[in-house]
């Protein structure tokens, strides 16, 4: 290797270099640091030691909030699967207005949750909105209060986010669909297979990498719900949509609290960071088992 | 033949009703916003025609707040901040795929560590940071950290991706024939790289029109917001009727959905070929 190539190869990278170090690892470093402190931005900041991390694990609203985030997990990682591989399935073959399909399904993915988050408030409105006059038009007399129920809060914020992100994970399977090889469809209708047996013994088997990697990205998703939130609930009613990442934002920068912000920050990298790792290793030990 | 055709008439019915749930709220934000307030609150919300058609809520949103200054804001935003990002990371993409030094490997595998980091831990450390150079309110503030992320590893994966798959016999003889690394980056390596700088550059695009947090954290001025947090300020501070509303709210998405039909190729092939893009 020549002494140019080598400067010119550190020349290369030193932008990235420097703003990386700068604002995501030297920002790391600095936030682990501000958890240990008690810091509300106007008097210094104190160290506290582990203190901030104690009160995370006695504080009855982060509690809540993985209660929360535990609802938006079971209920978007199997219908956002079931609806993405629907979707994709049904529009991987070759029809007229095929392209339009797609491009309509995958649209609401691209627009921003704050605007259509707007939109939503008004769907769920209980009195006049869209969702609820249909309901009473097909005679449900009493349909639920949607945002303002404790109860239908979060069910409600769980369709407004799978109406918005399936057809990103539609895109996903499409691509997984491409990988399967047609001589296995062919072969299979050889034997007589119908269109489900199809489906069922060649597609999803087929789809498992996309599969695996849907679910942790939609999990993923299911923790860091914040546009929505912010725009259509406010964490109410009673904190039965808080998310932690939320609550972060909140404690942060309405409550002023940086340091229990900054804790609570590294308990949910920690969550996701963990819950990522056990998915990869039970998906090593089912390819291993096989 | 009969049992084909019901079915495939059967799918088509089936695939018009989820087309319209899925544009339905467009639909109904950009008829709304053309609706007066009376038709909104006590007229029926199936029906998407305006009567009578009115632009006031448009004109009543553009004089209580300068939307004309959000969409520029955000229009500007999004132009500079993916132009950055490309350059930046092609010129470290060509360096790692191309030119040989110490440490390249590990910084690079340093640096996709970043794409596995969750932004929400480095929101409060870059909001301090922003405090101590002066940089609140600032569009300084707007621009330079948001260069910086898991978005711009990102790109510097794909980048150098692309250009390993390169022939390299061309660059080979160029360096022969005394061009620098710095010319060979430019004049070669770039104008061949169109088709991934496209993608990254309608993807970034996305992403900066949508950009909310981090903005809505560092501007309190808003003269200096972007759409996204005009549109949130409008909506909590200066809260008026559903009909303005609505008018911010088309403001917000149209641009957008615009581009994507014009340039819908590039998104879905973006998708397709990277498998991963931000969101």
């Amino acid at each position: 290797m020549s002494r140019q190539e080598a400067i010119t190869g550190w020349l290369f990278i030193l932008p990235a270099l420097i703003g990386l170090s700068i604002f995501v690892y030297g920002a790391m470093v600095y936030s682990l640091g501000i958890s240990f402190t008690d810091w509300d931005l106007l008097t210094p900041a104190k160290w506290v030691g582990i203190e901030n991390y104690r009160t995370v694990f006695r504080d009855r609203m982060f509690y809540q909030c993985l209660n929360n985030t535990l609802f938006f997990v079971i209920t978007m990682v199997p219908f956002g699967i079931i609806f993405s591989m629907a979707m994709a399935i049904a529009l991987n073959k070759k029809f007229k207005g095929v392209s339009f399909f797609r491009a309509t399904f995958y649209m609401p993915s691209i627009t921003s949750t704050i605007a259509i988050g707007m939109v939503w408030l008004w769907i769920f409105n209980p009195d006049q909105g869209v969702l609820n006059s249909i309901l009473r038009g097909i005679g449900i007399q009493n349909p639920p209060r949607w945002l303002e129920s404790v109860t239908w809060a979060k069910p409600a914020l769980s369709i407004m986010r799978l109406w918005q992100i399936s057809g990103y994970y539609m895109i996903m399977y499409l691509s997984g669909l491409q990988s399967i090889p047609n001589e296995l469809y062919e072969a299979a209708e050889m034997d007589g297979a119908n269109s489900w047996q199809k489906t069922r013994y060649i597609t999803i088997p087929g789809l498992a990498n996309t599969t695996f990697f849907v679910a942790i990205m939609l999990i993923i998703e299911s923790f860091n719900i914040f546009e929505a939130i912010y725009v259509m609930t406010e964490g109410s009613p009673g904190g039965s949509t808080n998310t932690l990442l939320y609550y972060i934002y909140t404690e942060a920068f309405q409550s002023y609290r940086m340091g229990y912000a900054s804790s609570l920050a590294w308990v949910l990298f920690v969550i996701l960071f963990v819950s990522t790792l056990i998915q990869f290793i039970a998906r090593r030990n089912q390819q291993r088992s096989w | 033949m009969k049992r084909k055709s019901t079915k495939t008439v059967f799918m088509y019915i089936l695939l018009v009703m989820m087309a319209i749930i899925m544009v339905y709220p467009f639909v109904w934000a950009v008829t709304a916003s053309f609706k007066t307030n009376v038709q909104i609150y006590s007229g029926n919300p199936l029906d998407l025609i305006p009567r009578p058609l009115t632009v006031k809520n448009y004109i009543d949103a553009w004089t209580i707040l300068p939307f004309y200054r959000f969409l520029l804001n955000s229009a500007v935003l999004s132009i500079i901040i993916p132009a950055a990002s490309i350059i930046i990371s092609s010129m470290a993409g060509y360096s790692f795929a191309r030119l040989k030094f110490k440490g390249r490997d590990l910084i690079f595998l340093l640096m996709l560590g970043v794409m596995m980091l969750p932004g929400h831990v480095t929101l409060i450390p870059n909001y301090a940071l922003m405090r101590i150079f002066g940089w609140i309110n600032k569009y300084a503030a707007l621009i330079i950290p948001p260069i910086f992320g898991a978005s711009l590893v990102f790109n510097i994966f794909f980048m150098r991706q692309y250009f390993l798959g390169f022939p390299k016999e061309i660059e080979e003889s160029a360096v022969i024939d005394g061009c620098s690394y710095a010319q060979v980056w430019w004049n070669i390596m770039l104008p061949n790289a169109k088709p991934a700088i496209a993608t990254i550059a309608i993807i970034s695009f996305k992403n900066e029109w949508n950009t909310f947090l981090w903005p809505n954290v560092v501007i309190n001025d808003y003269f200096k917001m972007p759409i996204q947090v005009g549109l949130s300020y409008f909506k909590s501070n200066v809260s008026t009727s559903w009909g303005t509303l609505m008018a911010a709210t088309t403001m917000a998405i149209i641009p957008l959905i615009v581009i994507f039909i014009i340039f819908q190729r590039y998104f879905i092939s973006g998708m397709l070929t990277s498998g991963l893009t931000g969101r």
